[in-house]
This record gives C-alpha cells, structure tokens and sequence, in this order.
C-alpha cells in the first residue's frame, strides 16, 4: 500500500479556450479526508458523471485514497483523461509500477515487412486532438511521435497518452508508427511502448550500428516479458553526416529494419548549410541512402516537405524523390496525403509500357526465344524484374484492375 | 421577476409539446409539411398621401429621437431591425436607445437578427424597454432568454418565416429602422455603395413595404438619386444620417477563410464529391452553399471537379464569398442569386456585375407565395447542432438547450431537391448524430443526405440518391452505423440535460404554424 507521505503536487495536460480535447488536472496528495475532485468541463452536462467516476477509478487503481484533485476538462475522451490523471499522478511521486491501461480494442492485422509506406502522417504526442480521427485520412502510416514535437518537460506524459492511444483509438488501415527519443531516453518509451505492439517504431539521429541491435534488444526483451510475437518493425532515421556514412551498416544492422530515412533539417544544420525547396544541399545524402537501402534490401524512405499550403511544391518535391528510387516520404497535414500517393504512383505510361514488355518476355520465353525486344529496346531479365516490382506496387496501390 | 403567461400546451404533428398561445397570440401548432391552409388577404399598411410629405423629396430630420417621435412610438409597440450589417451594426442599438430616451416601454424589438454586439439589449430589457425579442438571439442574449430572464417568450423564424410573418400580419410593425450603407434625402437605399458597404439589402424589404413607418439611417448621404436602389424611398417617412451606422471590420469579412481542419475539410470534398458521383453536377445545375467553413471549402472542391468535367452552373445561391466570385468570373456558373454578401469580393462584385444579382427573402424563401427560389435548387448544402437517426436536424440549440443560433434561411432551404447537412459525428466530446434533437427546426423527410467525416448516410426515403451513387468510392453507412461509432469514440451516450417545463421561445415553421418549443433551461 502506498501511503502519500510528502504531499508533491503533481499537475499534467492543458486547459483553456484554444484547448480542445485535453484536461488539466492537478492533484495535491494529502494523508486524510479521501478524494475530493472539482471539475470543471464544457461537456459537464453530458459526461461530467462520467469524468467523476472515470477520475475515481483511475485513482483506486493507482493506489490514491486521500486527494484534492482539480480538473479542467475541454471534452477530452476517456484514454486522454485516463492518460492525464496516471501523468500526474506519477509526478506527485505516486503509482509507482501500477499502469491503467484503458480496454483494449482488437489489434489490427500485423504489418509485413515489404508493405506500402508511400505516406506516415506525424501526429505530436502531447496532442491527442490530432489522435482521435487520424485514420480516416487514408496516409499508409501515422507516426505518434515523442520526439521533438513534444517539450523536454512533456514526455513522460505524452508516452503514456500515446501508449494508450495505441491500445484505444481505431487507427483505420494505417500502419502505426512510434517515433521514440533519441538514446537513451529512447528506451524509457519503449517500456511504456511496446507492450501495446506497435507495427513499428523509428528511431531518431541514428549515426551507428549498435543503437540499432541495441534497440532491437531491448524490444526484443520487452516483447517476451509480454509474450508478444507478431513483428515490430525498425526505421533509423539519419540525420547526420556521420549518419549518412553508416548508412548500409545501419540498414543491415538488424533483421528488422524495413526502411531507411532521413532527417534535413538536422543533416543540413550538421552540414552547415541552408535547406532549400530543390533539395540540392542533400542530393548526395538522399541518393546514398536509396544506395545503402537498395543494397541492404530495405526501402527508402524520404523525408517530409515542410510548406503544408505549398502542394504544388510538395508534388514536385515528391516526383524527383520517386524518380531518386525512394518510395515514399513523411507528411505533416493531412492535405499532403494524396499529393503524395499521386506523386509516388507509377504515371499510367510507366504502367502500360511495363505490361506490354511483362507480355514480350513471357511470349518470348513461351516460344524459347533468347533475346526479347519491344520496339528498338532489347529486354533481358533485370528489366522485366523491375517491370513486374513496379506492377506489383502500382497493383498494390489500387492502380491495377 | 418575469411573468410568463400559462399557457397549455398542446402535442402538434411533429409529436413536439408546443404552447397554443404564445405572447397572447393564439398560434396554430405545426400540422404537417405543406397541410397548413392560409386563408385571407395579406397585411397592408395604411394609406399615404404625398401632400403630407414635402414636395422637393426632402425626408431629412435631425437625429432619430425625433424621427421615432415623429413615427407615432408608443409603449408596446414593434421595433424592426435587420442585421445586413451583422456583428458590426450599430443602427440597432442606436434606435433601441433612442426609444429609451423618449421614454417607450414594454416594445417588442423584431430584428432579422440579433449579434453579440447587440448584448445591451439585454439591460434594455431589464429596464423594461423592450419586453421580448421575436428574432434569432445567440450569445448572452440567448442565454438570457433560455435562463428565462425575458419578459414575454422568444419567436424564432426562418427568414422566409419572417417575410411570411409580416405578409400574413402575423407580426405588425410599426416602426422599422433600417441601416442603409447609401441613401439620398428621399429614402431610396443602396447597401453596395459607401464605407459601410455591405451588399445586399434584402433583409429590410418586407419591413419597407408593409411597416406602418419606415426610418432609413446612413452615413453616406448622396444626392438624388440613390442609385440602384434596393429600397424604394417612396415606402420611407423619415431619414437620418449619422457618423457610422457600423463598424466595418465586423460588417464583412477583409476575406473569408475555408476551414484548415482536416476532418472537416474531409466532410466539404465528401459533399463535393457526392454531388459529381450522384450526377446532380451537370451542365445547368444550381446549388446553394453559405460562408460557413465546411460550405466554403465544399465550393472550392466542387469548382476543381466542375472544372474537370467541363461543367457550368445556371446560379448559385449565396451568402456570397470571393470563392463564389471568383466562379462567377471563371464563367462556372451564369449567375450568382445573393441573399447577403460576407465578403468584400462579394461587395465589390454585387457592385459591378451584373450576374450578381441581390436577392430578398420574398424572392428566394416565402412559403406564403407563388412558389419561391428555394424548392428549384439541385442542391443545398447546411449545418446542424445535432442530427438524430430519423434526420431530424437541430439548428438553434446546444444539446444543453441553450440558443446558439438562429434559424437563418436553414429552414427554408431545406425545399431544396437534395438537402445536405455537412456536419461532425461530435463536437469535442459531444456526440452530433443523437437519439433525439433537443429542439426540432427541421423535419427528417426533407432532409436527404448527412455528410460526417466517417461517411455519408443517406436518407431511406431517397432511393433515388442511394442507386445514383451506387458504384461511388464514396464511404455511405447508415446513421445509426455512425452514431455508434461515435458514442463508442466518445464513452457512451451522453447524459441528457435536465430542463423546466416552462417555455421561453418557439420555433415557427415556414408557414407560421409552430414546430417546437424551447424550454428554460435548469
């Protein structure tokens, strides 16, 4: 039984008009007298029962009995309210070891290594507006990220509102992605993280192979203390020029790293340079990853394109990182999603002329011939290769009948 | 303390309990879509004569205390208002104090209706100037009303129902004061012109025609002739001018913004695009969208996809905007038919072009004529409060029942041949599609589609929507599919409030019958 002895405010979330929601809640331990919760909500007439009870229960379950607890509510739902009140529960020194997890709800189908990830849609941590109807946009991926969208102050809070999203919210299609904090604060969250099996966690500012079988490990152990089997993908983010020289290392460090990608505001702040629209400043870095990647037989994954109002920008910036051989790249509003997939879809010509040689080759090798050609251009098994990858992703997409 | 008279209530044909009398006035209580018969001659004010006017035209008096006098106010008569000048208007204010000054009591102040910045109103009432407000009231003002603070009960119209009020001589006003952005000594009025502009003056039409008195009020007096004239200066006793009748910034928009929210630009382009799969966008069509976020990003999608297929609108009808405007001059639709203007791009093209053509709610929504605008519309694209599974919809109301916003044209654009709410699932935590609205404005049968961002819910009733998007990408689910999503997103159904059983307000119908009640809140 734990026992407040000191009494340690604890305090966590937001509150306000520009909030939406969130809660504030700020719980002052003391020794007697039981729980006494003030609440103030906009939604108080419809679910200020619910938040009084919901409050009570997480409390018992953290072992607070004696509590003066204020609540500013702007019509959070259950997970964040439960989120907040374990936050600053924890910072009042309290709960120690003991999670309240909301009820889970059916875990989608694992996600496979060679899956589309055309687009992931980064979502901020502390932000749980952003959480609720992620899914509909129709990205391939979401990232609930921890790392530099969320305050140094904020992330012990913002792993367990994103640990509880992941076993709450219907995140659609989507692959469901966790971008931990740079090592080795980077382990705390996977702790909270893994457990709820997410499909795949990105780790950021990698410059050696080690953090990789590092991470790989610590997953690995935190998966068998839960019994978890299915996959937990891995995608380094290089971000610096060190990075980027370890590139093929680091792709080939673990069995399961899927993608290469890389970070530009924090390669170019590396380098010293000015990150510009074109790109010219990471060509070479960008390329080398798609080398590295290719190499090791992984994706190569770009990354976002910053000017959400820009989407003309954005679908040229998306057209040469296709025709650079990455497959994909980051968005940070859900008006970039279709941009993207636009950009990343093989052009209908590709589409046909890679059919029409597919149909060449099998009718060559039908008749026995050695040598295929389709108008002046000789075909020969790399090429037909390539012909049926792009097919296979166009069909992948929906593009294919 | 405020002494609300008892009334019984009676249950009308919409199930909803309705007071029979309201403001000792017996009302008809609502009978059914289109069963309600008028009979009679319409309103008509009373006789004049130009040899009590003076001969050069001149209708000119010093201030509006004088003009009120001068128009007969006594206690307990109706004051008009229009609200073309929205939460900039200062001409309402202006004339309600003025009938404070002359001493008037216990008046009933019927603005179009009534914004945030006209919250005096409320120590108006306390000081028993004005007894109760027939018009839409939002804010504090609403909430004075819900909290049962008002002297006599709320009317709440659709701006149709409020042409049709005044026509039918269901409301009498005695004295009407209208803001007027151009005028000349003689009345005749313009709201496109002067720094006031505001666009269309439409809202004070019926008031000019059957008021027993009419003041006009400007801040930009011109010479003979006020050209074009929206309002016919021969219908008006007195004319006044001012510094300002309003505070620009609050008047129109410098430009209105589409919503950046993702889910709800989700809903616009789902509209959008139910109107290109379900073949209602084609060559001649029409549709009606306002200056809401949803509406405005709605019309920016649908123009892109009007583009593609190289369609072209007969007219739109608005609360026009630059993004209308902007249709108008890339020749995507003839004509734009303008019921108020949000926009200085509206302004500026209800101005200067000719196919922008100022509409009224005579001509665009009363129920009570030979058919109107409204019912000719393809499409028609509103908000709600709350939408229940039988499409019943709520417009006026909180789900905590108090007044949020007015009727506006909601309820008469509902005749249009497909009716779209483009809304939510929930608010914050609060669900959208419920059991039962809190107050009914709108009847489910004529509403036909209810657009959310996780899917589309057809209306049963329209089998002819439902096989016109068969084989659409479109997500269509049933409502009740999508309320249970919700309330499982939101932990459960949410609690009902608890309410008096005391009405504070009605809810007329197009046609003046009454189609629910808005009780004092607890």
């Amino acid at each position: 039984m734990i026992v407040a002895t000191e009494t340690r405010v604890g305090e966590a979330g937001h509150s306000g008009p520009e909030i939406r929601s969130d809660l504030h809640v700020r719980i002052a331990p003391r020794d007697h007298d039981g729980i006494e919760i003030t609440l103030e909500s906009r939604v108080k007439t419809y679910y200020g029962e619910s938040i009084r009870r919901q409050a009570e229960e997480v409390l018992e379950a953290l072992g607070i009995r004696h509590a003066v607890v204020e609540i500013h509510d702007e019509g959070a739902l259950p997970f964040v309210i439960a989120a907040r009140l374990e936050a600053a529960v924890r910072r009042a020194g309290l709960g120690e070891g003991t999670r309240v997890l909301p009820e889970q709800i059916a875990l989608p189908e694992p996600s496979s290594r060679d899956r589309l990830r055309r687009s992931r849609l980064y979502l901020p941590g502390s932000e749980p507006k952003y959480f609720i109807n992620a899914g509909l946009h129709g990205a391939d991926a979401f990232i609930l990220d921890l790392e530099d969208s969320v305050h140094p102050r904020e992330k012990d809070a913002a792993r367990l509102l994103v640990r509880n999203a992941l076993r709450t919210v219907d995140f659609a299609h989507c692959e469901r992605m966790v971008r931990i904090n740079q090592l080795p604060l980077g382990f705390e969250d996977l702790i909270e993280i893994v457990p709820e099996s997410p499909d795949l966690i990105l780790i950021p500012k990698v410059e050696e192979s080690n953090q990789i079988t590092e991470v790989a490990s610590r997953i690995a152990d935190v998966k068998a203390d839960y019994g978890i089997t299915r996959p937990i993908w891995l995608m380094p983010i290089l971000e610096s020029a060190l990075g980027i020289e370890n590139a093929f290392a680091i792709a080939k460090a673990s069995e399961k790293v899927v993608a290469l990608t890389i970070g530009l505001e924090d390669y170019t702040a590396d380098l010293g340079v000015v990150k510009t629209s074109t790109g010219a400043e990471s060509l070479y870095a960008r390329q080398r990853i798609v080398n590295a990647a290719r190499a090791a037989g992984v994706q190569a994954i770009d990354s976002v394109f910053g000017d959400v109002a820009d989407l003309d920008g954005l679908r040229t910036w998306g057209s040469n990182s296709r025709a650079l051989g990455f497959e994909g790249m980051g968005c940070v509003h859900p008006s970039q999603i279709a941009v993207i997939h636009e950009a990343f879809a093989p052009t209908s010509a590709e589409l046909e002329r890679a059919k029409k040689m597919v149909a060449a080759y099998d009718d060559a090798q039908s008749k026995g011939l050695g040598v295929v050609s389709l108008g002046s251009k000789m075909i020969d098994a790399p090429v037909v290769q390539r012909a049926l990858r792009l097919i296979a992703r166009a069909s992948a997409m929906g593009l294919v009948m | 303390m405020p002494t609300l008279e008892k009334t019984e209530l009676v249950a009308n044909a919409a199930g909803r309990m309705v007071p029979e009398v309201v403001n000792g006035r017996i009302e008809t209580p609502f009978m059914g879509i289109g069963k309600y018969q008028p009979v009679g001659g319409k309103a008509s004010p009373p006789i004049r004569t130009a040899a009590d006017y003076a001969a050069d035209g001149d209708k000119r008096v010093p201030d509006l205390e004088t003009a009120l006098r001068k128009c007969g106010l006594r206690d307990g008569m109706v004051l008009s208002s229009h609200h073309h000048l929205r939460d900039g208007d200062r001409v309402a204010m202006m004339a309600l104090h003025a009938a404070a000054k002359i001493g008037v009591k216990g008046l009933t102040w019927f603005p179009s209706a009534s914004f945030p910045s006209q919250q005096g109103a409320i120590e108006l009432m306390k000081s028993g100037v004005i007894d109760h407000i027939e018009g839409s009231m939002n804010g504090p003002l609403g909430d004075y009303c819900t909290q049962g603070k008002m002297h006599g009960m709320g009317v709440l119209r659709s701006h149709g129902g409020r042409w049709q009020a005044i026509q039918d001589g269901e409301v009498h006003i005695d004295t009407a004061v209208i803001a007027a952005p151009s005028s000349d000594p003689f009345g005749n009025c313009d709201g496109s012109h002067g720094q006031s502009a505001c666009g269309s003056l439409g809202f004070a039409l019926a008031d000019s025609i059957y008021a027993d008195h009419v003041i006009v009020v400007t801040d930009n007096m011109v010479p003979f002739p006020c050209v074009p004239w929206q309002i016919q200066g021969n219908n008006v006793d007195y004319v006044v001018e001012v510094d300002s009748i309003g505070d620009p910034a609050r008047i129109v928009s410098g430009t209105t913004q589409m919503t950046r929210s993702p889910d709800r630009l989700r809903i616009a382009e789902f509209v959008a695009r139910f109107l290109r799969d379900a073949g209602i966008m084609r060559n001649g069509f029409s549709f009606q969208a306002g200056a809401g976020g949803i509406a405005l990003a709605f019309v920016s999608y649908l123009k892109q996809m009007m583009k593609q297929a190289g369609v072209r609108a007969r007219f739109v009808r608005g609360g026009s905007t630059k993004y209308l405007v902007e249709m108008l001059e890339e020749g995507l639709t003839d004509y734009i038919l303008d019921g108020q203007t949000f926009d200085l791009e509206g302004v500026r093209s209800l101005a200067t072009n000719p196919r922008h053509v100022a509409t009224s709610p005579f001509t665009s929504y009363n129920y009570h004529g030979k058919e109107n605008f409204a019912s000719m519309i393809d499409a028609v694209v509103l908000g709600a409060t709350e939408v229940d599974i039988n499409f019943n919809a709520n417009v006026v109301t909180h789900s905590d029942g108090r007044l949020l916003h007015g009727i506006g044209g909601w309820q008469n654009c509902l005749a249009s041949r497909c009716t779209i709410l483009a809304v939510p699932s929930f608010r914050d935590r609060i669900p959208v599609l419920v059991d039962e609205v809190t107050t009914l404005c709108g009847l489910g049968e004529l509403i036909d589609v209810v657009a959310t961002e996780r899917g589309i819910a057809i209306n049963p009733r329209r089998q002819d929507l439902i096989d016109a998007v068969k084989g659409s990408k479109l997500p269509i689910r049933s409502l009740r599919e999508i309320k249970e999503e919700v309330e499982r997103i939101c932990g459960g159904k949410p609690r009902r409030p608890k309410r008096t059983d005391r009405p504070v307000a009605v809810v007329k119908w197009v046609d003046g019958t009454v189609l629910d009640t808005v009780w004092q809140v607890s």
